[in-house]
């Protein structure tokens, strides 16, 4: 396998109004790593998330999703692109029109070349990997408490067997129990699969047990980017302010 | 990155290689498939060679072995996981509701749908009538804010399109009443019917359409947003009644717009008729002017305001009723406010229709 970069940023400028979001900031995230992106509220990770996806342009600078830029203008390449990534957002974005099996079922049917018995057991099998029942494939996303939203929109963004999956705090609003299946999960299919994750979060257990590597955004770029290890020990102001004095006890 | 997956029957053996994943296989899907197909069900499964393994491709296999383990299998141990996955999955087919469609039953939903409709408008309509008492007796928390940011956006923001409308309507009928009576030689009646026409029945049914249209959809997006986004509970645990700060506002602004708006396209409509006379009959201006007052007795004016009140009240208090009825999602947002409009305004062509009964003997002028 060559190791050319899954996700590959490169001098990004993100600039709201007045207000400068990213400034020159520049990461490459290998495939099977695990990376935990770490930054204060309101700092652009949601929103460096976005220019992975393409759903925003950087001011400038440029965005490589498995070697293909992402303004690359050739339809079906960048359609290829985009089938291999899974996003779960931050509050869902569940389609709260369809049932919760139906919104896991959508990017399959989209896929076109699938039976329903195929697909029926397909979107069984991921709602059973984020432990909920098949009965609640039937509920509509208004009727389930904000845990369930978060497990169904990954089991929506697993769907696809992405090779990159885009966590926006992927733990925020489940109890710790389920926080631990949760990163026993994504370990699993990092292992099975060979996986690349990046994952925005503040809860420190998911980010022990489950990053690999960690990127730390402050002061409008990566400011320390390694091992887990490494980046936990280091001396940056930020680092020492967010883990606090027990970091040690975490590794 | 990604290797194609591959197949090799030899002497039941079957041997699997290459990455087994959703996004390699979709390409030879229907290949696969077939390829699998074939293999005979004593085969051996060597999958040792085997890349990655999703569960697309897991239930692929799963499913081509007849959902249980082949006789004699040969796999890694995640890959094993994998497909153990696979085979844990209770069985269950969930029933799928099919909703029988029997005339009798959907009559019976319709009617049970229109009247919850009916309860609903009671509803909106009572709590606005205890509303207005509370107001009456507490006038200091009357929603001023609120009342003013409504007769903005439904009265005065409505001020151009209502007036192109109008005269537009106004020069059409003008020219082709004019075709029609110059047969006659009855020119001069050009004042009567673009009078009566107008103020009586065309201005307040016009500003009713459009007015359905534009600010009674977005009365219902609006409070159906806030139902989706829960800012109505929001606005609640504040202690703050959302039918007095959010209902009452809409349906008393529209009610006091409306009557205005009615004033202001009649008027530019039957100066649009004015216009076309004038071009078509030579029918001078001042002439039209004059003659108005006596050929349109005026109680016609006061209907037309009466009208465009109820009008406004009626269209509001629908597009609220159905605002509230909006669950949190896209699809009962977007058929709530279809019926919205859709409803105000067959309700207020059925109340036009009471008006013109009961209001037969009044402001016709004898001739
Ligand atoms: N569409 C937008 N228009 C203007 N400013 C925006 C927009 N989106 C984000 N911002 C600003 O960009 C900054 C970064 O936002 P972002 O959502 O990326 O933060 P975040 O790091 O994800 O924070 P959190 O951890 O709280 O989710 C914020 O200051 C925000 O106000
Ligand atoms: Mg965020």
């Amino acid at each position: 396998m060559t190791s050319e970069p899954v996700v590959e940023l490169r001098g990004i400028y993100t600039r709201f109004g007045e207000v400068t979001v990213h400034r020159d900031l520049s990461l490459s995230i290998a495939p099977g790593q695990i990376v935990g992106l770490l930054g204060g509220s309101g700092s652009g990770k949601t929103t460096l998330l976005r220019e992975m996806l393409g759903l925003m342009r950087p001011n400038a600078g440029s965005v490589r999703l498995f070697g293909v830029d992402l303004d690359n203008p050739d339809q079906l390449l960048q359609r290829s692109v985009r089938r291999r990534l899974g996003m779960l957002f931050q509050h869902g974005a569940l389609f709260s029109a369809l049932s919760v099996f139906d919104n896991i079922a959508f990017p399959l049917r989209e896929l076109r070349c699938l039976d329903e018995d195929w697909i029926r057991r397909l979107v069984h099998l991921k709602l059973a990997m984020v432990e909920l029942e098949p009965g609640h494939g039937a509920l509509m996303p208004a009727e389930l408490s904000g845990g369930m939203v978060k497990r169904v929109a990954l089991a929506r963004a697993l769907a696809l067997e992405p090779e990159l999956l885009l966590l926006d705090e992927p733990t925020a609003g489940l109890d710790p129990d389920r926080s631990q299946n949760f990163v026993d999960l994504v370990a699993s299919l990092q292992q099975s699969l060979g996986l690349t994750v990046v994952m925005v979060t503040h809860d420190l257990a998911t980010l022990a047990g489950l990053a690999s590597h960690v990127a730390v955004l402050a002061e409008q770029h990566i400011v320390a980017f390694g091992p887990k290890e490494n980046v936990m020990t280091s001396d940056h102001p930020f680092v020492t302010g967010f883990f606090g004095a027990d970091r040690r006890k975490l590794l | 990155m990604i290797s194609a997956p591959r197949l090799q029957l030899e002497s039941g053996n079957v041997s699997l290689s290459g990455d087994w994943t959703l996004a390699a296989m979709l390409p030879e899907i229907t290949d696969l498939q077939s390829a699998l197909a074939v293999v005979p069900s004593t085969a051996h499964w060597n999958l040792s060679g085997l890349g990655r393994l999703d569960s697309a491709a897991a239930v692929l296999l799963w499913r081509n072995w007849g959902r249980s383990w082949p006789v004699s299998l040969e796999v890694s141990e995640p890959h094993r996981t994998v497909l153990a996955r696979v085979a844990d999955l209770p069985d269950v087919v969930l029933p799928h509701e099919r909703v029988r469609l029997s005339p009798v039953l959907l009559a019976g939903g319709l009617a049970l749908k229109a009247l919850g409709n009916l309860r609903g408008l009671v509803a909106v309509f009572g709590q606005f009538l205890l509303d207005m008492l509370y107001l009456l007796r507490h006038p200091r928390e009357f929603p001023a804010r609120e009342f003013s940011a409504n007769l903005y956006k439904a009265g005065a923001q409505a001020l151009p399109v209502t007036a192109l409308v109008g005269f537009l309507i106004g020069i059409t009928i003008s020219y082709l009443s004019a075709l029609q009576l110059r047969n006659f030689g009855a020119d001069l009646f050009i004042v009567n019917i673009l009078g009566i026409s107008i103020i009586r029945e065309l201005g307040p049914v016009l500003v009713a359409v459009l007015v359905a249209g534009r600010s009674g959809s977005a009365m219902t997006a609006q409070i159906g947003v806030m139902r989706v986004t829960e800012e109505i509970d929001a606005l609640s645990t504040m202690g703050i009644s959302r039918s007095l700060r959010v209902v009452f506002p809409k349906i008393f602004g529209l009610t006091v717009a409306m009557p205005l708006l009615v004033l202001w396209i009649s008027a530019i409509a039957l100066f649009g008729g004015m216009v076309a006379a004038l071009l078509q009959l030579d029918l001078s201006l001042s002439y039209f002017i004059d003659n108005l007052p006596r050929a349109v007795p005026v109680a016609n004016l006061w209907i037309g305001l009466g009208k465009g009140l109820v009008f406004g009240f009626v269209i509001a208090l629908v597009s609220c009723h159905f605002g509230l009825r909006v669950k949190p999602n896209t699809e009962s947002l977007s058929s709530n406010t279809t019926s919205a409009v859709v409803t105000s305004i067959t309700t207020v062509i059925l109340v036009d229709a009471v008006f013109a009964i009961f209001t037969r003997h009044i402001g016709v002028p004898q001739l």
